[in-house]
């Protein structure tokens, strides 16, 4: 058994070390985009732009990191755009409305968002709503809510220092708002790849019945995914209003669904059980660096979507026959 | 047999490699109309590769197949079903929210005017089932009936097709005895009707019962044929295994006189058993027995906290620790090897280190962190104490049953509970395999585990109990000692 357990070790791959397995595909994928983009345009390969990419994809990278939770376990959560709109708008509301410190409208956002969220898992948990339905539910009341704080207006005029997180580039390149998203992303891997809890994540998308027989306690574990998605929704919000410099009521409209992309392209498998942090960040890249150098080369935005459509396509395509 | 003698099919040299691996190697098989041929071998003998050229599912890389005379080579499976060949897999294909009609004709509804004809459906539904006497309105729903009802309706399927040659595939893995004996009946009026039959499984008993010839196989060869079931159950066992068995059953030792488990007026909040009591000692293996629907999966279930319990008791050495969740009976030290590995005890897609780890995550955990060096070392042990034959990283699915269960158990003993359930421990599972979880049973009483056995097999529940609590209709029928137990004690109360 000794003799077995060495070759074992050595077996490891690269992509078992990074929890990449299902992700490889993608990295490649992001590669060869990368190389392309590179070569056909003189302005993608600086440092400047590159920055811009990571500047781009914080709201998506964060939301991103719950959706992936979410979808291990075999859920799914359609509210997280509206949510992110619904923290944007208390924020907005508790600081110029209010007049409170934009601390306190910052924890007021990621204390509803948090709700959002324990209100969606509880459905699920509870009454046994299907998860696509209890987050339809949950995404037309945020959207909802959203609109009736300021009657569906935007707030306007911050202080400077707020919106500066997201464009002073500290030491030279790292925005707070970067930072931010790459502390989600360290801890998100971290939890989902190290800890006992994390592990349960994989467990209960494999089976919820193995799961649960196993002594893991199912329910509060996905009310306490959907808590984390709700309030990385509301995060991404904060980030969304720091990069904007205002809050308005239909911001995050459809994110939803790009956040579900990125995680699916990033090989987590929609049915749960697969996949991870790792392979979720490599699909944020894909789209972020899609979308940019898309724009580099003058495509149009329509013609954009119809490839980012073709791509998501692609990406599953090639997962699954892989498997096969 | 009748002076139509000639066979319905017969293989001649049959192979079948895939890639380099010859997985059959020149099989010969002559099936006869009226007669069950039974099909006998460990799992990985190549009986269900046999099965699946019958029927079309796979290729043969070599050799030929003559059906009623003509030559026969079913490029799919629609064209076995089409020359006569009815094929009853092991896990049902029944769609649970379809009647039993459209169930019957599921990808072939009659049609009439381009729509589909409702009636005949059902008129040809209707004669399919009393012909297996079996009375069922066609136009009820699959969801709810019997596990054998539903077999029957297999069957019947495959009678509506006009079959020549039924392959059953351990039709009687989910049946109680009763139900068995009923399955029994109608193989034996197909029998008559001219019906040949390829009977696969792993009860032996069964085979001498209903067989007409018995064929081994081994490593993807036929070993043994013998012209007449009536073969001593360890001369079949050995050819199966290759080599003369010991012994089946391993020695009992004695439990002591401590109780351990207590279960005191146990009713269930479905209301599949009743007031239920008894004590299981330290180091006892307690047999639970009975017909399928008696309540001891239900039983069993609440027990370890993964059913509600409507009112009663179970109190572990003395003290009242009646589980709400499975978490609770965990914590207390009371774990179960549920009936159904593939949908209760394993993550099939997921690696056997992660599915032995995933019970055990707080014990895996190195200062709170999960590693993946730390599950493959745990698990690595592990797989080492049970003798399971894979590999820590290894999907669940590439194990056989024997070995899936070995995992199933694992994932439970590294916790070294106080209680152990097993559900149904072997079913399914070769013999090979059977005897040494048997060992392990045996060896977890040993060491003063009070171990739970629920088995539908009766040679088994005999075989590995110190004593034998049989359930009727949800009620606790009796318990019978060692001594005093044998299948005609145990039945006589399973059906009172």
């Amino acid at each position: 058994m000794t003799m077995t357990q060495a070759p074992q070790a050595g077996r490891m791959r690269l992509a078992d070390m990074f929890s990449l397995s299902g992700a490889t595909g993608p990295l490649i994928g992001l590669f060869v985009l990368c190389v392309f983009l590179s070569v056909s345009t003189d302005a993608f390969f600086t440092l400047r732009n590159l920055l811009n990419v990571l500047d781009q994809i914080t709201v998506l990278g964060i939301m991103a990191v719950g959706m992936t939770y979410v979808i291990l376990i075999g859920g799914i959560d359609l509210a997280v755009g509206s949510v992110l709109a619904l923290a944007m708008m208390v924020m907005g509301y508790t600081a110029n409305v209010l007049g409170y410190p934009i601390g306190v409208g910052i924890a007021a956002a990621l204390v509803v968002a948090a709700f959002s969220g324990a209100v969606s898992g509880l459905m699920i948990t509870l009454f046994r709503v299907p998860a696509f339905i209890s987050t339809l539910a949950m995404m037309s009341i945020a959207r909802g809510l959203a609109n009736m704080i300021t009657d569906g207006q935007q707030i306007v005029g911050f202080p400077a220092w707020f919106s500066m997180l997201a464009f002073i580039r500290h030491g030279g390149f790292l925005t707070v708002t970067v930072a931010l998203m790459l502390v989600v992303f360290v801890l998100g891997w971290f939890y989902l790849r190290y800890t006992s809890g994390g592990r349960s994540l994989y467990a209960i998308g494999g089976s919820p019945e193995v799961a649960r027989l196993a002594g893991i306690n199912v329910s509060l574990m996905t009310v306490g995914v959907y808590v984390v998605s709700g309030v990385l929704a509301g995060l991404a919000g904060i980030v969304l209003a720091m990069r904007l410099d205002s809050v308005q009521p239909t911001a995050g409209f459809t994110y939803e669904l790009d956040t579900i992309a990125a995680v699916v392209i990033g090989g987590t498998s929609l049915s749960g059980g697969q996949g991870g942090i790792i392979g979720t960040i490599i699909g944020v890249l894909i789209i972020g660096v899609l979308r940019n150098g898309l724009n580099l080369l003058g495509v149009s935005p329509f013609t954009q979507a119809v490839v980012i459509g073709v791509v998501i396509a692609l990406a599953v395509a090639a997962e699954a026959f892989k498997k096969r | 047999m009748t002076s139509d003698n000639s066979p319905i099919l017969s293989l001649k040299g049959i192979r079948k490699s895939y890639g380099p691996i010859e997985v059959l190697h020149g099989i010969d098989l002559d099936i006869r109309p009226g007669e069950v041929v039974a099909l006998l071998g460990e799992n990985g003998a190549g009986k269900s590769t046999v099965s699946k050229i019958i029927s079309g599912t796979v290729p043969p890389s070599s050799g030929e197949m003559t059906w009623q005379g003509a030559p026969y080579a079913p490029a799919n499976p629609r064209d076995a079903i089409d020359a006569g060949v009815g094929m009853i897999h092991q896990e049902l294909l029944l769609l649970p929210h379809l009647t039993i009609a459209e169930n019957v004709f599921v990808g072939r509804y009659p049609r009439r005017n381009g729509l589909v004809d409702r009636r005949t459906m059902r008129d040809e539904a209707s004669r399919g089932l009393r012909r297996l006497g079996l009375d069922l309105p066609p136009n009820r729903l699959v969801q709810g009936l019997s596990t054998a009802n539903q077999q029957l309706i297999e069957i019947a399927k495959a009678l509506t097709l006009n079959a020549r040659l039924l392959i059953l595939d351990e039709p009687t893995a989910a049946l109680g005895g009763e139900e068995t004996q009923r399955l029994f009946d109608q193989i034996r009026r197909l029998k008559a009707d001219g019906v040949g039959i390829i009977y696969i499984s792993h009860r032996l008993e069964e085979i001498r019962q209903i067989a007409d010839r018995v064929v081994v196989m081994r490593d993807g060869a036929k070993v043994q044929e013998f012209d007449s079931a009536d073969v001593p159950v360890r001369t079949i066992v050995e050819a199966m295994v290759g080599r003369s068995l010991e012994r089946m059953f391993p020695a009992l030792g004695q439990p002591s006189a401590e109780p351990v488990l207590e279960v005191q007026g146990l009713t269930g909040a479905n209301g599949r058993f009743r007031d239920v009591n008894f004590a299981v000692r330290k180091g006892e293996i307690f047999g639970i027995a009975g017909l399928v629907g008696a309540g001891r999966t239900e039983l069993v279930r609440a027990i370890a906290g993964a059913d509600p319990i409507a009112s009663g008791s179970v109190h572990l050495e003395g003290q009242d620790i009646t589980p709400k969740s499975p978490r609770d009976a965990i914590r207390s030290g009371i774990v179960l090897v549920p009936e159904d590995r593939k949908l209760q005890g394993l993550v099939l897609d997921h690696s056997i280190a992660e599915n032995i780890a995933y019970p055990n995550l707080a014990q895996v955990a190195q200062a709170g962190l999960v590693t993946g060096g730390a599950v493959q070392g745990f698990a690595g042990h592990n797989i080492k104490r049970f003798g399971v034959k894979g590999q820590g990283n290894q999907n669940a699915n590439e194990l056989s049953g024997g070995n899936q269960q070995k995992v199933v158990i694992a994932k439970w003993l590294a916790r070294n509970p106080r209680v152990v359930v097993l559900d149904e421990p072997t079913r399914g599972i070769d013999v090979g395999a059977r005897s040494s979880i048997y060992d392990i049973i045996a060896g977890l009483a040993a060491e003063g585990v009070a171990v739970i056995v629920v088995s539908s097999d009766l040679e088994e529940v005999l075989g590995v109990s110190h004593r034998i609590m049989v359930m009727a209709a949800g009620r606790q029928a009796g318990i019978l000692d060692y001594a005093e137990a044998n299948d005609v004690s145990v039945m006589e109360l399973a059906t009172a």
